[in-house]
């Protein structure tokens, strides 16, 4: 038995593989996230609505149903998965990168969300000025653009990493729960519920979820505050 | 030399205007929703004229026959906004060299130390806009706008946004800009105050259309434009050029095309340009020259013109060597003297209704006076 401080070797696993995995799934979806948001906030097409209504979908769909269609399209049998397999050799089924696509699927909307409203929030008439300095419209967008929804991208990004670190049902299903790849914290607790005397490791295991979890809230708000008081001088 | 023929209808609302625009400061004047601004943004390319063309310097930067349409950034004019637009996220520097660094350097006009000392906002530098009071903000949007390099610059009410002490502050700066950096000014407002101070052609807009186009002071002279110029303030303006002080007596002599002027004291630099205004309800006419009068002024004119005014007034303009001068007098005094235009007469004016607000520095003083 571990001491009240160390952390056993399955701890360790498991919130390392949490935290890959979670790091991951941010990384790899915001610029996604962030071409999302900016459709949305700045384009009119026939069909938004329903975009949108996509977009949207992983934050009301029970987990286990994004993580069956996930395993249908990316299994190795699925199209896509197939496709991968043959053409990059990358299988993401049953794997820790499965798991952070998972996740990312998952928290994607919150992400949107989050920088969609920076976006609608920023006063177009900068972006004007930018084009009358001499900035076309990507450069305005890198330099004008960006910088003032940071904040938003900073939050739909720890939103998002909040939120692929409690990710369950949709992993579970999609990847399964395999000791050292798949199996993050939220998976082993469950695991260690599910046997005999696990209850007590169980616990320290919600203390390391809780504890990760205030910790990224606490950086969350010391980072946007310094975001927005760049911004406000 | 900016040329630009326009149509755009938005809504309801047509703005259909012919404008040529030659070196200083070019004023569009008028109420608000006259179309002055919709003139300039697409002239900056910020919105796009149904029909027409806009030269500078004889180069497209649209023309719809031709089918050219440069976007803003190809334009290389620098807009002044009404509310400044700074970029929050930049420092005062990175703001002022946010256009400066996309220009290649053989084609920069200024550096950023001349905008920096003329502006006089080198201890702002290292601030960021949101630590600036409104005045401070449109000093450093200028500043960009200048630093852009621009051959043409396009300034939105720049003042507006400001109370009267800031503008008094950031009114001097733009008054020099054209003659110092050598760079034409487009000029929207709707205050008669900046028209003065800073404009050496003034263009009319009236919803959506040009009334009329030309020097300052010919416009503002035009009893028929009183409608658009405003009816309280009916004057002439004249430029007149300051001679001399008597302190003793409390008096300011100015020279004009009409002669000797002479007016309350004021605090003028001897020898500097000036532009007065003179209300056309303080300008009497007399036959003869008066001998025993307070009145400390009797210049020789020529009727130009008589048209009845509002009531039982009627504008009566005079000619006094080449400059306009604008008498309002009662219909009764007309018939009285028997005043007929191609009449010799002396227009005759008290030195003290000439006051402080009337006399503006023209600081800017490139234009062809």
């Amino acid at each position: 038995m571990a001491g009240l401080f160390t952390l056993t070797p399955l701890e360790i696993e498991s919130l390392k593989l949490s935290l890959l995995v979670s790091v991951w799934a941010v990384a790899g979806s915001l610029p996604f996230g962030i071409l999302c948001a900016w459709v949305l906030a700045r384009l009119r097409f026939p069909g938004k609505t329903l975009f949108d209504g996509i977009v949207h979908l992983p934050l009301v769909l029970p987990p286990v149903v994004v993580g069956y269609l996930l395993l249908l399209t990316l299994g190795r049998r699925g199209p896509l998965g197939e496709w991968l397999y043959d053409w990059f050799g990358v299988t993401v089924a049953f794997t820790w990168k499965g798991a952070a696509l998972a996740s990312a699927t998952i928290a994607f909307p919150l992400m949107v969300r989050s920088i969609r409203l920076s976006l609608e929030g920023v006063d177009r008439g900068l972006e004007q000025a930018a084009r009358t300095l001499g900035r076309g419209p990507v450069a305005t967008f890198f330099t004008v653009t960006l910088p003032l929804v940071a904040p938003g991208i900073l939050t739909g990004a720890i939103l998002s990493f909040a939120r692929s670190l409690s990710e369950f049902g949709a992993t579970i299903t999609f990847v399964s729960n395999i000791p050292g790849e798949t199996r993050t914290l939220p998976l082993a607790i469950y695991t260690l519920t599910q046997e005999p005397g696990g209850t007590d490791p169980a616990l320290r295991l919600c203390l390391i979820a809780v504890a990760v979890a205030l910790i990224t809230l606490l950086a969350a708000e010391v980072l946007s505050r310094r975001a927005q008081a760049r911004l406000t001088g | 030399m900016l040329d630009i023929h326009l149509k755009r209808r938005q809504g309801d609302f047509l703005v259909d205007v012919a404008i040529a625009a030659g070196p200083g400061v070019t004023a569009l004047y008028g109420p608000s929703g006259s179309g002055k601004t919709s003139v300039i943004s697409m002239v900056a390319g910020l919105s796009r004229p149904d029909d027409g063309r806009i030269l500078l310097d004889g180069r497209a930067l649209f023309d719809k026959a031709r089918n050219i349409d440069l976007p803003p950034e190809k334009r290389r004019l620098g807009y002044v906004f009404q509310e400044g637009r700074l970029f929050p996220h930049l420092s005062v520097r990175g703001n002022l060299l946010f256009g400066h660094k996309k220009v290649p350097p053989a084609e920069r006009k200024v550096t950023l130390e001349d905008v920096v000392e003329v502006l006089g906002i080198a201890p702002l530098l290292d601030r960021h806009p949101a630590r600036l009071s409104g005045g401070e903000k449109q000093r450093v949007a200028i500043g960009r706008a200048l630093l852009a390099h621009p051959r043409l610059m396009l300034m939105d009410e720049p003042l507006s946004a400001l109370d009267p002490s800031r503008k008094a502050e950031v009114l001097p700066f733009i008054g020099g800009l054209s003659r110092q950096f050598n760079v034409p000014i487009l000029y929207v407002s709707h205050a008669m105050d900046e028209v003065l101070r800073l404009a050496d052609t003034l263009v009319l807009l009236q919803g959506g259309r040009v009334v009329a186009g030309g020097p300052v002071e010919d416009l503002l002279s035009r009893p028929d434009l009183c409608a658009h110029t405003g009816r309280a303030e009916a004057g002439s303006v004249i430029v007149a050029t300051v001679a001399g002080h008597d302190g003793e007596r409390g008096l300011t002599r100015l020279d004009f095309a009409g002669g000797p002027l002479v007016i309350g004291w004021m605090d003028l630099a001897v020898g500097a340009r000036v532009r007065v205004r003179i209300h056309a309800r303080d300008v009497a006419i007399a036959l003869d020259p008066p001998t025993r009068t307070s009145m400390r002024n009797a210049i020789p004119a020529i009727i130009r013109s008589i048209s009845p005014g509002e009531g039982h007034v009627v504008d009566v303009v005079l000619d006094c060597g080449g400059a306009p001068l604008w008498a309002q007098i009662t219909a009764h005094s007309q018939a009285l003297l028997g005043l007929a235009p191609g009449q010799s007469v002396h227009a005759l004016l008290k030195a003290v209704t000439v006051t402080g607000g009337d006399v503006t520095d023209r600081i800017n003083q490139n234009s062809a006076l």
